[in-house]
């Protein structure tokens, strides 16, 4: 089927799904036996006041009444409804989050990938030989290694003992904020002190999450990039004396980028979930602090709103590879079924 | 002897394979000619070496194997130990290969137009627009219907004998010298694979190159080389004439082979098996390798290996029941 | 596998051994390939050393885990406490004994759960096809967007924090994995001739499925699975570590982490140590499950099967 087509299908099928993540959430947090209006008002309130929650929130209705008023309140006012900790609006409180986490997923994303798959390339490229088994080494430690042992390390390391890397926050100098990205914005306040702070801020927890998605990334490419070196086609291409570099970046390599490229999808929301642990050791005011905040009150509606908008972007990102994906291998679009 | 001159000169070839479990001897002293203009074939059951007798000359021997020894002469020019450029250099231009699956050694990711363009682009230099535009024409040539807009399409939406004749146009581009095909047929239906047959005969003529012929079916071999060379277990066992090999074939185990097959043999008679099976490359049997499956087998053949020897002109055979003793492993 | 025929001469055990020749009758070269990988070697060794330690560390302790021994806080690495001493004065190394059942009780929970489940969803999707399919591949959807961390996190919050609890929930949102694993082998066995034939045979479609598609999956389960309990380890510890796991006093590895954080200038070996625990088994888990896959590459086993195979005969014992 045609290309548009099949990004037309892809996206209708969001729609059940993001309705399915809403409907699930909501059923765990009504099963989970919690008294959350209590939790609200505090230890010290009296009767009325958990009631005056309970009912302004309506907890005290069937579940399907709460789901429905969620709905529509999400979906006609893009609503999320007020956190009863902060008393502000839960829309608002992410809207300030966001920005700083994922501008710290997108920072780790990149690196990754840049520094992942080329190594994976040229691991595979010079199989068995030094460079293979040092990147395979890297790569192996990478993932064995927990996210939150390697960020305290890490810490320790270049803020304790070299003083080189600032340990937490993201960044010390104030600037005018256009977009909420810090890096962004200081560079077009033209202020580049404050992008170099920015910079300096961000490349400890960047490297960290950076770390253990790279390896990942290292072994699906290698392991695809030899399977593909084996390929027919690949013999063909160089029985038609195709010089060795076109043979390797253009014949081999677009076929073996598929499998990581399937995977990076995953591996975003991966990396958006390991910002939850690192924005608390490195202290950095994103979403995942906000949320680990909000479970230990109990914020049921700004537990709610953190897990739309991260369910949301991941199904957003499966989705962008799921294109990439058709743009660059033409037997899917024929068939249109995801394997 | 020979009135025409000889283009390639296969020369005591040795390939082998090194590998976790031990040594493959995939190609033992491997030698034949193939003249100019004319289609040799290399006849042999599957696992005797003819596909690594082709990717030898190629140099394109898969990894943990190399050729360890002898020569192939292009025109003259010994190809072993040439560096990878130079060899890119004659692969695709000078010697072009088709191979036995179509579907899997086209790139499923281009165009089959681009495919083909591509050997008019890095041998010939030839800009891309331009590239593309001759590639259409070859595959015309080749029997593709509406090839102008075929050569828009990806492999897999073609058929088998489409994709087969992608893969001959890709061979032909710069009018190579030789061309190996690799059993080319062999995946495809019976009356696809006439065609292609006949394809191959008229492009050959046409062209004048000469066709190392790879297969396994006799009946093939019957219709399309004028002279072959039968292996078994990566050595050559016999090698003459078409005419005179399904005729007068000296080796046992041709006897065998022409015996197992439907059309060399009468109605009345059984379709025979050989008996035992392919042996194991790792450590082969001493002396000549058919011995433990041959009718005829001497003393003498687990000890020595046969040489060839020629038992009247232009036919070589390779076994004791014919010619002098010599020394050897 | 050969078992000597003069150990076992019961009918049944035949009969059983038949029955499940299709399964184990290329183990043997499994195994055999492995043994050689020095690599899935150390890793099944790793493996192996931390389910003794999870079985008997708390024996195998020479301090007392658990109470306070004040004066002795702080200690750094030496002769009597090798790993040092934390802020209450426990001996690190003893702690980490007896923690290490901690970290695999995770790792089975989660995979006892989650694998069946994702198992049976996918077999049944990929089996039955059509709208079964789509709707369980939708719900898998629904599943993989989740972020596991917070769910696990809320779990834990609500009900109360425990390793426990966190483990339930992280199992309800690792079983998609498995499910589409299945199904991506159900849908390819689906249309073999096996399944055909035996079909037309009146196969009841639970046949099909035990016998055809699941013996199939084995391979690249197990290779999951193994890779997966590195993952899991380090889930609960993750989740331990910032609070929502396992509670004090349980010296569970990444709660150890977590309370030593505050004292990293002072003493350092109360994090680094059992992290590095933590990196050392998940190591191991993830080189014994690439072990496992390699030697289940078609090519490398092809390659090694003619020197098993000679090894065999050469040795073998007369039945």
């Amino acid at each position: 089927m045609r290309l548009s087509t099949y990004i037309l299908r892809r996206v209708a099928m969001l729609v059940p799904v993001l309705l399915g993540v809403l409907v699930l959430i909501f059923v765990i947090a009504y099963v989970i036996p919690a008294d959350p209006a209590r939790a609200w008002a505090g230890p010290r309130a009296r009767a009325e006041q958990v009631q005056a929650l309970e009912e302004r929130y309506h907890l005290n209705d069937p579940i399907y009444t709460q789901i429905g008023i969620y709905l529509k309140n999400v979906f006609l006012h893009f609503d999320l409804g007020v956190s009863p900790t902060t008393g502000r609006p839960v829309r608002d409180d992410l809207k300030a989050f966001f920005p700083a986490t994922f501008e710290l997923a997108m920072c780790a994303f990149f690196l990754a990938i840049a520094l992942g798959i080329p190594l994976g390339v040229i691991s595979a490229l010079r199989r068995n030989r030094p460079t293979d088994h040092f990147s395979r080494v890297i790569a192996l430690t990478g993932v064995s290694t927990p996210l939150f042992w390697s960020a305290l390390l890490l810490q320790f390391l270049f803020y304790y003992k070299l003083g080189w890397l600032p340990a937490m926050g993201r960044s010390t100098i104030d600037i005018t904020r256009y977009t909420g990205f810090v890096l962004i914005d200081s560079v077009l306040n033209w202020n580049w002190t404050a992008f170099g702070d920015a910079a300096i801020h961000m490349i400890l927890p960047a490297a960290t999450l950076a770390f253990y998605s790279m390896g990942y990334l290292v072994r699906i490419t290698r392991g695809s990039m030899l399977e593909v070196l084996e390929a027919e086609y690949v013999i063909t291409a160089r029985a038609k004396g195709l010089p060795r570099k076109i043979v390797i970046y253009r014949h081999a390599l677009k076929n073996a980028i598929i499998p990581p490229l399937t995977v990076l999808g995953v591996e975003f929301g991966w990396l958006l979930g390991g910002t939850v642990l690192l924005e608390t050791i490195f202290a950095w005011p994103g979403m995942g602090r906000y949320a680990a905040g909000s479970i230990v009150m109990v914020d049921l509606p700004a537990v709610v709103g953190y897990t739309l908008v991260v369910a949301m972007i991941m199904l957003l990102s499966n989705l962008v590879v799921d294109i990439l994906y058709s743009v660059i291998d033409p037997r899917i679009r024929v068939g249109g079924k995801r394997r | 002897m020979e009135a025409r001159e000889n283009l390639l000169v296969v020369d005591r070839l040795k390939t082998q394979f090194f590998t976790y479990g031990g040594v493959v001897e995939a190609l033992d002293e491997v030698s034949f000619e193939i003249e100019r203009g004319e289609i040799f074939g290399l006849v042999g059951e599957s696992g005797c070496g003819k596909s690594v007798t082709a990717t030898s000359i190629l140099g394109l021997v898969a990894k943990p194997g190399k050729i360890v020894s002898g020569r192939v002469l292009l025109d003259g020019e010994n190809l072993v130990g040439k560096s990878e450029q130079e060899m890119n250099r004659v692969r695709g231009s000078r010697i072009a290969m088709i191979f036995q699956d179509p579907t899997s050694s086209l790139n499923p990711l281009f165009r089959i137009g681009y495919q083909v363009a591509e050997p008019y682009i890095y041998h010939q230099r030839r800009a891309k627009r331009q590239a593309l535009k001759d590639a259409t024409g070859i595959l015309a040539k080749t029997g593709l219907p509406d090839a102008v807009e075929k050569s828009r399409n990806y492999p897999h939406e073609l058929s088998g004998g489409m994709r087969q004749r992608a893969m001959i146009a890709m061979s032909l581009t710069c009018e190579p010298d030789l061309l190996i095909a690799d059993e080319p047929t062999t995946n495809l239906d019976v009356t696809i694979g006439r065609q292609i047959l006949d394809l191959v005969k008229d492009l050959q003529r046409e062209f004048g190159a000469s066709v190392l012929w790879i297969t396994h079916d006799m009946a093939v071999v019957a219709q399309m080389c004028d002279r072959v060379g039968v292996m078994y277990a990566g050595t050559i066992v016999e090698k003459t004439d078409v005419r005179t090999l399904f005729r007068n074939a000296k080796h046992p185990y041709t006897e065998r082979l022409l015996r197992a097959i439907p059309s060399a043999v009468k109605s009345a008679d059984k379709l025979e098996e050989i008996p035992g099976s392919v042996p194991q490359l790792i450590h082969p049997p001493t002396g000549c390798r058919f011995h433990p499956r041959c009718d005829h087998v001497m003393e003498i053949c687990s000890r020595v290996k046969p040489l060839e020897q020629e038992v009247e002109p232009g036919h070589t055979v390779a076994c004791h029941l014919f010619g002098r003793e010599r020394e050897g492993t | 596998m050969r078992i000597p025929g003069s150990m076992l001469f019961s009918s049944r055990y035949r009969l059983l051994q038949k029955r499940l020749h299709p399964i184990t009758k290329e183990w043997g070269l499994t195994f055999y390939v492995l043994r050689h990988s020095m690599l899935a070697v150390v890793g099944g060794l790793i493996a192996l050393a931390f389910l003794l330690i999870a079985l008997f560390g708390s024996m195998l302790a020479p301090y007392d885990p658990i109470s306070a021994n004040i004066q002795d806080r702080f200690q750094p690495p030496s002769a009597s406490h090798p790993l040092g001493t934390d802020t209450m004065g426990r001996d690190v190394m003893s702690r980490m004994l007896a923690g290490a059942q901690h970290s695999i009780k995770a790792g089975l929970i989660v995979l006892a759960i989650a694998v069946p489940l994702g198992v049976l969803l996918g077999g049944i999707a990929g089996l039955f096809g059509g709208w079964i399919d789509e709707v369980i591949m939708r719900v898998t959807d629904m599943f993989l967007a989740f972020p596991s961390l917070v769910l696990a996190m809320a779990f834990s919050a609500a009900l109360g924090p425990s390793l426990f609890n966190a483990m339930i929930a992280l199992s309800v949102v690792w079983w998609p994995m498995y499910a589409r694993l299945v199904r991506g082998q159900a849908l390819a066995v689906r249309e073999t001739s096996y399944v055909e034939a035996a079909r037309s045979r009146g196969a009841s479609n639970w046949h099909i499925m035990f016998k055809h598609i699941l013996p199939n999956c084995l391979s690249p389960i197990l290779v999951t699975l193994t890779l997966d309990m590195g993952w899991v380890i380090t889930a609960a510890a993750s989740l331990s570590f910032l609070g929502f796991g396992a509670q004090p006093p349980i010296p569970e590895w990444g709660r150890m982490v977590s309370d030593g954080r505050i004292y990293m200038l002072r003493a350092w070996w109360m994090s680094v140590f059992p992290g590095l625990g933590i990196v050392l088994v998940v190591l191991g888990f993830n080189l014994l499950g690439d072990g496992i896959r390699d030697s289940l590459d078609p090519k490398l086993r092809r390659l090694t099967e003619v020197t098993w195979k000679r090894e065999k005969t050469s040795s073998s014992s007369t039945d």
